[in-house]
């Protein structure tokens, strides 16, 4: 199969990228889009060029490095990773453009790279259960309910690629944000933190520039996991019983409302 | 020279050893434990844990990973589950057993007291990850479910549906961010360990490349820990992830660590067979499909009929009638061996002819589309993303690939390496699996080890130094200025050949030759063609943009393929060596009449710890000889 491929290339943040065209011919139909870039990048290497620079790791859809704009979509049109999109979906001869995410909580490193670290940082601000390592109670004396347990999992299958965000309109992370709070507070373990937990990670998203949602619903439509949007309106009734009292939080300081 | 191969393992029964050891080690006072530093590369399952633990202690801990944020590592790909012995289906399942099961796995060459303490700790590891909020499966009344894997005959698989270990993983990450977030732990992402700095005899810290700005940076620390997982990217397809590398243990063995067993290595029986030379790596499917699913051949040569139209009597299912009692659930090394000689035998099916079926046409008639749904559904999903057929309506196709690397660097009970003060867990480590790694094992033991072992034995180290050294050292100079010209070497070649076709090239030699079966003569041969692929390398190699470019993926990957490229003539040396046959290990000339492998315990009861000697001279072997006495090898039967 032949394509023509308008790629986005940018040496670093500071300056300003535009797109770079190129004609690639008898690409296998089963090649992924991952793939393709290889081929090409082999051949630009060969003739004396710059390697055209895009993350990856696992390629089987799960680390969530992957993170192209596929003809304006995050990771393409079909709610895949980057990773898993396959050649045999596009027109033979057709054109396509590739992109870095876009969002401006995300800056561009190079080429299709984009700086993910502000997702680290909201996690950072309370996307765990507080514990050290050591004996804990024998799991089975809390049972937890298989629905219970299937819908923790349903928000906590999120991979942290950022599809959501560069979906988004306002380039908002509510989606990821919400999927672990949603994840950890629907689970016994999550319990005792789960005010402020809310809290923190929400104020958070926001320092760190995402936008709020506006119920556009592009992030679940673009959501490689299928994450539901649900889980925004279920951060949000916890914010707001959060936001009703003064907590205590992990240093012992009381925040003030 | 020499290398202390000395394992430490303490005196006594060997249910109270990891007690005994545990009540004599030495502690650190919680008020000084920030004042000691340690470095954990590599942000895995092993890597993370560790990293959590220690900082939760009180040490001060900084990580590294080559990947933009440490939820990433390759650990998060494992689908199918994580052993323990809680013994909650009442099937009489114990700390014994676990251990059985994995010394037999292992073909009997691993070091017995490493693994009943691993088997010890599993049931630690559920208790654990269920506090942090892993949502393990879970039976109807809200109980934790447990499912069966290959090679053993109880139900003793704890499981995220698939996704296991991406929900293990991100357990970890999380615990590590909030030691992050408390102050007492720091990640540097986006960082490569290029060296290890040694002073006085002792690891003492890395030189790192950030990979963003190009610039070499040293690190001062009390102890280093490597969790920087397998080298079966050495094959170039497999299962692991683009960026999985052995460039940190290497590096590592070339200062001074003796690497152990460096050919044992899996080839996972079930993956979606390669389709085509762009192919990048091979894609794992979940060795929990064998439960449900059946593996066959056509009984004919030359069949061309749709799968679905061959009846039962023409259909070759070769486990089953092979391994009555095991079936479909066979160890690894042993399902492998069996797709290939059915493959070989021209019996493969697919576009290659290397295939074959993993059928479930039975199971969901038997068991209906709900239950499989339930086990397998997201499995499924995925295979039909990938190749674009459905296994509802067809057999899956599946074929071994290279998958785990069994070998790693030689270390002690107490998982140091040979150089004081340089740990390394995971599959980093050569300790626990022996010659074949069991299912559901491997996040068990990076687990144990971050969790429980390593926070110990590194404890340990820390109370017996006193002096301290910082990165203004001479030796860290030194050493940068070494990494900074090996750099500058790789970029000054000025070839035309990209390093991914070099790769490719050894990857086949190494497939070929140093694969599922090996022999003496094929091994000679491939280490005349790995050496010439390397001259071949060295002059002929292109490597676009600058040393100091901001993020040069070019550079980062071809340094790795160049220590590929000096690590797979150790590999391919210690095949030839080992003149047995052992779990994964097959050498053609150590076979029974049905294919099964043989062992020389006379001769070959002992873990091959290779020293580096240099570049052009040979490396050197070291042996630690294995003493058996909870079980007596035998002959291990699946039958």
């Amino acid at each position: 199969m032949n394509f023509v491929l308008d790629v986005w290339r940018q040496t670093d943040g500071s300056e300003a990228g535009a797109f770079e065209r190129h004609e690639v011919e008898d690409i296998d139909p089963d090649a992924s889009m991952l793939e393709m870039l290889d081929v090409l990048n082999e051949r630009i290497i060969s003739e004396g060029g710059s390697a055209i620079a895009f993350d990856s790791d696992c390629r089987e859809g799960i680390c969530g490095s992957c993170s192209l704009l596929i003809d304006g979509y995050p990771h393409g049109p079909r709610q895949v990773t980057s990773c898993q999109v396959f050649m045999r979906d596009f027109p033979d001869g057709s054109g396509i453009k590739i992109e870095p995410f876009r969002s401006s909580a995300f800056g561009v490193i190079r080429d299709l790279v984009v700086d993910r670290s502000p997702l680290d940082r909201i996690v950072q601000a309370g996307g765990y259960i507080s514990e050290t390592s050591g004996p804990k109670p024998e799991p089975n004396s809390n049972p937890i309910h298989p629905e219970v347990q299937e819908a923790a999992m349903d928000a906590s299958i999120c991979i942290g690629c950022g599809a959501c965000v560069a979906a988004c309109p306002n380039g908002s992370a509510m989606l990821f944000t919400g999927a672990k709070v949603s994840h950890l507070s629907s689970l016994p373990q999550g319990e005792p933190e789960r005010k402020h937990r809310v809290r923190s990670m929400v104020r958070r998203h926001d320092a760190e520039g995402f936008g709020g949602c506006t119920n556009h619903g592009e992030c679940q439509a673009a959501c490689p996991q299928e994450i539901s949007i649900k889980v925004i309106g279920e951060m949000n009734t916890e914010y707001r019983h959060a936001m009703l009292e003064k907590l205590r939080a992990r240093d012992g300081s009381i925040e003030p409302l | 020279m020499s290398l202390d191969l000395d394992s430490g393992v303490p005196e006594g029964p060997i249910d109270e050893k990891w007690r005994n050891w545990l009540d004599a080690h030495k502690l650190v006072g919680p008020r000084n434990r920030a004042d000691n530093k340690v470095i954990v590369v590599g942000t895995g399952l092993a890597g993370a844990s560790a990293a959590a633990t220690m900082a939760g202690m009180g040490y001060t801990v900084e990580t590294f990973c080559y990947q933009d944020s440490a939820r990433r590592a390759h650990s998060i790909a494992a689908q199918g589950g994580i052993n323990a012995t809680k013994d909650y289906a009442n099937e009489g399942d114990s700390i014994h057993r676990l251990f059985v099961d994995t010394i037999k796995g292992g073909d009997f060459r691993s070091r017995e007291a490493n693994v009943w303490r691993l088997a010890e700790l599993s049931t630690q590891i559920i208790d654990q990850a269920v506090a942090q909020g892993v949502p393990f499966n879970r039976e109807y009344g809200g109980l934790l479910a447990t499912r069966s894997f290959g090679g053993v005959l109880v139900e003793r698989t704890f499981y995220c549906r698939g996704q296991t270990g991406q929900q293990l993983l991100l357990g970890a990450y999380q615990s590590l961010q909030q030691q992050v977030s408390d102050g007492r732990a720091t990640v540097n992402a986006r960082h490569e360990m290029l060296d290890l700095v040694i002073v006085d005899g002792r690891a003492r810290g890395i030189i790192a490349r950030d990979l963003v700005t190009g610039e070499l940076t040293a690190h001062a620390a009390d102890a280093v820990v490597l969790a920087t997982g397998g080298y079966c990217n050495v094959y170039y397809l497999s299962t692991n992830a683009m960026g999985c590398n052995v460039t940190a243990t290497w590096r590592a063995h070339k200062r001074g660590a003796g690497f152990a067993n460096p050919c044992f290595t899996q080839i996972h029986p079930t993956c979606i067979p390669q389709s085509g030379d762009y192919q990048s790596k091979l894609t794992l499917m979940s060795e929990s499909l064998r439960n449900d699913g059946r593996i066959w051949v056509p009984r004919d040569e030359g069949e061309s009929r749709d799968p679905s139209d061959i009846p039962d009597e023409e259909r070759y299912y070769y486990l089953e009638e092979r391994y009555p009692r095991f079936g479909n659930l066979v160890p690894r090394d042993v399902a492998s061996r069996a797709a290939k000689i059915v493959c070989d035998d021209g019996l493969g099916v697919g576009r290659t002819g290397r295939g074959v079926y993993l059928d479930f046409r039975d199971a969901i008639r038997d068991k209906g589309e709900e239950t499989i749904a339930g086990r397998y559904g997201n499995l499924f999903e995925m295979y039909e993303r990938i190749t674009g057929e459905s296994p509802w309506e067809t057999p899956m196709k599946i074929y071994p690939a290279p998958h785990y690397s069994m070998g790693g660097l030689w270390v002690d009970y107490g998982l140091q390496t040979t150089i004081p003060g340089l740990f390394a867990i995971g599959e980093a480590n050569f300790s626990d699996h022996g010659a074949n790694r069991l299912g559901a094992s491997a996040m068990m033991q990076c687990l144990a080890d971050g969790y429980f072992i390593l926070p110990h034995c590194v404890t340990d180290y820390l109370a017996g130094i006193e002096d301290d050294v910082d990165a203004s050292h001479e030796e860290f100079g030194r050493t940068r200025d070494r990494c900074s010209d090996g750099v500058d070497e790789l970029m000054g070649i000025g070839g035309s050949t990209p390093a991914t076709v070099f790769h490719r090239e050894l990857g086949s030699v190494m497939l070929d030759r140093c694969g599922i079966s090996r022999d003496a003569d094929g091994l000679r041969s491939a280490i005349d063609d790995v050496r010439s692929i390397r001259e071949r390398f060295w002059s002929d190699l292109r490597v676009d943009g600058e040393a100091g470019d901001n993020l040069n993926q070019s550079l980062e990957y071809t340094g790795r393929v160049a220590d590929f490229l000096e690590f797979a003539e150790l590999m391919c040396v210690d095949a030839l060596d080992r003149d047995e046959s052992a779990g994964c290990h097959l050498r053609a000339e150590h076979q029974s009449e049905e294919g099964e492998a043989v062992r020389d315990d006379d001769n070959y009861a002992h873990t091959s710890v290779w020293e580096y000697t240099g570049p052009d001279s040979a490396p050197e072997l070291h042996t630690e000889q294995l003493e058996f006495e909870v079980v007596e090898p035998s002959t291990r039967s699946y039958k």
